[in-house]
């Protein structure tokens, strides 16, 4: 198990190594000048030759290609993400303040989806009939309507007509612990939406299809209760596909809570990273980018290890 | 986003094709039957939905729809079945029928281009890799996990921001992301069928390496890469709708549904309808796309619909 887990965070560091190195050449391999590239765009006119030189002495586009690698990479280890281009502070103190707030909304939606999803996609496989309809009917509209129209549709509902929630906003739990959480509860209600969905429908099919197997009836005849073949039983037996399904929705949870940040105004990486995109403050995108990028690794090493700790045979793959 | 678990992989040939009387491709055409069977009236309802929403792509300019970018301010914010605006206008007085119908030319593009570079892209390497082994599949199979690397979102509005947003910058970058979920596909597909006896006679046949691969191992793992289209249609669709929501996507004046429900924000407590449209056309859109893909699964690739359905 300890090799296991060595070895998929040995992969886990390769990885990061080449994501990181394809978002330094991200911008440095563009065709042609990447400081004209950046202040370009929609009805921004030709940058004038001070601003370009201003953009190429803050980003160190003058220094040779391996230097400007060598200063990225020591820069990343020393925690330098670089400064902003619009007021010049940290990019890495703007990620400490944000990061907590975004972690909250994902932990908080991805429990909620778990403890909603798995009992709901059990459910519909031990009940069959309606009830199984109704829930198949139900994922499949949490599936296809978008993150950010539940959210929107949310706020116009729960928030705008019948006034039960604030519209969004955010405040410290240390300063009014009620105000923090009342603004924390839509957000995170709409981001677990479909990843419940896609749940409830694994846990569903791998229910069913654990149920079918000889061992179940073996123990019914047994004389062990139907609720105890379940619960001791099926379920455990069923929740592998389920974590994997989870570790495959870690991507479509972050771009959910983008959107859903900037639905709520939910001051976290998500919304710092689209108003520096809408300003092309391209240092706090490549923070934001690298930060999330690398943490999305980190989290589909836990995945792994965790499908591991459940399934022996994963390990000796 | 709809990504393949490998463990869900069929194995599609080694099921229709028993070992010893394997002919050289599979060309028995796919039974009508199953594709009558297959159609509930819920998933006929889906195609003609998506029909319909193609079909008034195509004629959106000969069916007399007022312009959905000119600005008519003495007429805005009107309500449903004001005359000459079914659906009402927007805040700057432009048709909502109007956009939605133009909005969709521009989801089907943007969905229809991505999702053609992430078939051709993803294909290809999946083929070579599987096919070739060793260094080729060292290199296709491990450039595709470092694209998976990234959360999808976050790729693309990193190069939406070196790039500047706009149609091509989505294309391009959405092609990108969809790309390693057909890679994976067809490089399952192809180890297994790799080792038949009919890919080994095209080869003693005297085939070379390229016919071999794309003239009888391609048509063998096709069927679940097809099944795939609709769902990749519809996320597509669900991403560039987000991104042009946050304003990264289409670039404004240019219709479209995600920057619909956006401009609606501001208005949505005395005029929700002008969310409610968009929303619903792109919910039943994405849903109408999900049921399609269920008939062609049911239709294709039966192994995998019975693995589902049970």
């Amino acid at each position: 198990m300890i090799r296991f887990i060595l070895r998929r965070c040995a992969i886990g560091l390769v990885l990061v190594w080449i994501v990181l190195t394809l978002i330094f050449l991200a911008l440095h391999l563009v065709p042609g000048d990447p400081a004209a590239l950046l202040l370009g765009g929609e009805g921004s006119g030709t940058p004038t030759p001070e601003a370009l030189a201003q953009v190429r002495e803050r980003l160190g586009l003058n220094d040779p290609f391996l230097v400007q690698y060598w200063n990225y990479l020591s820069g990343l280890f020393q925690g330098n993400l670089g400064t902003s281009f619009r007021d010049g502070s940290a990019v890495a103190g703007f990620i400490a303040t944000r990061l907590p707030n975004t972690l909250e909304l994902v932990l908080v939606a991805s429990l909620l989806a778990l403890v909603v999803g798995i009992p709901l996609g059990a459910l519909a496989a031990r009940r069959g009939g309606a009830v199984d309809t109704g829930i198949s009917l139900l994922t499949a509209i949490g599936l296809a309507v978008p993150v950010y129209v539940i959210g929107t549709v949310m706020v116009l509902v729960f928030a705008l007509t019948l006034r039960w929630f604030p519209a969004g906003g955010y405040v410290a739990f240390t300063e009014d612990p009620v105000g923090h959480l009342s603004r924390l509860v839509l957000p995170s209600i709409a981001i677990a939406m479909g990843i419940t969905a896609v749940l409830a429908r694994m846990t569903r099919s791998s229910v069913i299809e654990t149920m079918g197997q000889d061992w179940v009836r073996t123990a019914r005849s047994v004389g062990l209760a139907r609720s105890q073949v379940f619960q001791g039983h099926v379920m455990r037996n069923s929740l592998n596909p389920v974590v994997t399904s989870f570790g495959l929705e870690v991507g479509a949870l972050i771009g959910s809570t983008v959107l859903i940040e900037r639905v709520f105004n939910w001051p976290g990486l998500g919304s710092l990273l689209i108003d520096a995109v809408l300003q092309r403050d391209y240092p706090i995108v490549q923070g934001v980018v690298i930060v999330v990028s690398v943490l999305f690794i980190l989290i589909n090493i836990v995945v792994d290890v965790s499908y591991g700790l459940l399934d022996p045979r994963v390990r000796q793959s | 986003m709809n990504t393949p678990n490998p463990d869900e992989i069929p194995t599609v040939v080694s099921d229709l094709t028993p070992s010893g009387k394997t002919p050289l491709v599979d060309s028995r055409p796919p039974a009508p039957n199953r594709l009558r069977s297959s159609l509930t009236p819920l998933r006929v309802v889906a195609a003609v939905f998506i029909f319909v929403i193609v079909l008034a792509t195509i004629l959106a300019d000969w069916i007399g729809l007022p312009d959905p970018v000119t600005q008519d301010i003495v007429n805005k914010l009107l309500p449903i079945g004001s005359p000459g605006h079914p659906l009402g206008t927007d805040q700057f007085g432009r048709d909502l029928l109007s956009r939605l119908v133009f909005g969709a030319r521009v989801e089907l593009v943007v969905a229809l281009s991505a999702t053609a570079i992430a078939v051709v892209i993803g294909t290809l390497l999946g083929l070579a890799g599987g096919f070739y082994g060793r260094w080729v599949e060292t290199v296709t199979m491990r450039s595709v996990d470092v694209i998976l690397a990234f959360p999808p979102i976050i790729l693309a509005l990193l190069v939406v921001t070196i790039y500047g947003p706009g149609l091509i910058t989505l294309i391009a970058v959405m092609g990108l992301l969809f790309a390693p979920a057909y890679a994976r596909l067809t490089y399952g597909q192809v180890v297994t069928v790799r080792n038949f006896e009919y890919v080994e006679a095209s080869q003693v046949f005297g085939a070379t390496k390229r016919r071999t691969l794309l003239g009888v191992v391609l048509p063998n793992v096709a069927a679940p890469i097809i099944v795939q289209l609709p769902l990749t249609l519809a996320g597509a669709i669900l991403l560039e709708s987000g991104l042009s929501f946050l304003g990264l996507g289409v670039v404004p004046p240019t219709p479209s549904w995600g920057l619909m429900v956006a401009d609606g924000q501001r208005f949505m407590i005395a005029n929700p309808e002008q969310i409610l449209l968009p929303s619903v056309v792109i919910a039943l859109t994405i849903l109408s796309f999900g049921l399609v893909g269920d008939v062609l699964r049911d239709w294709l690739d039966p192994r995998r619909a019975m693995a589902r359905n049970y």
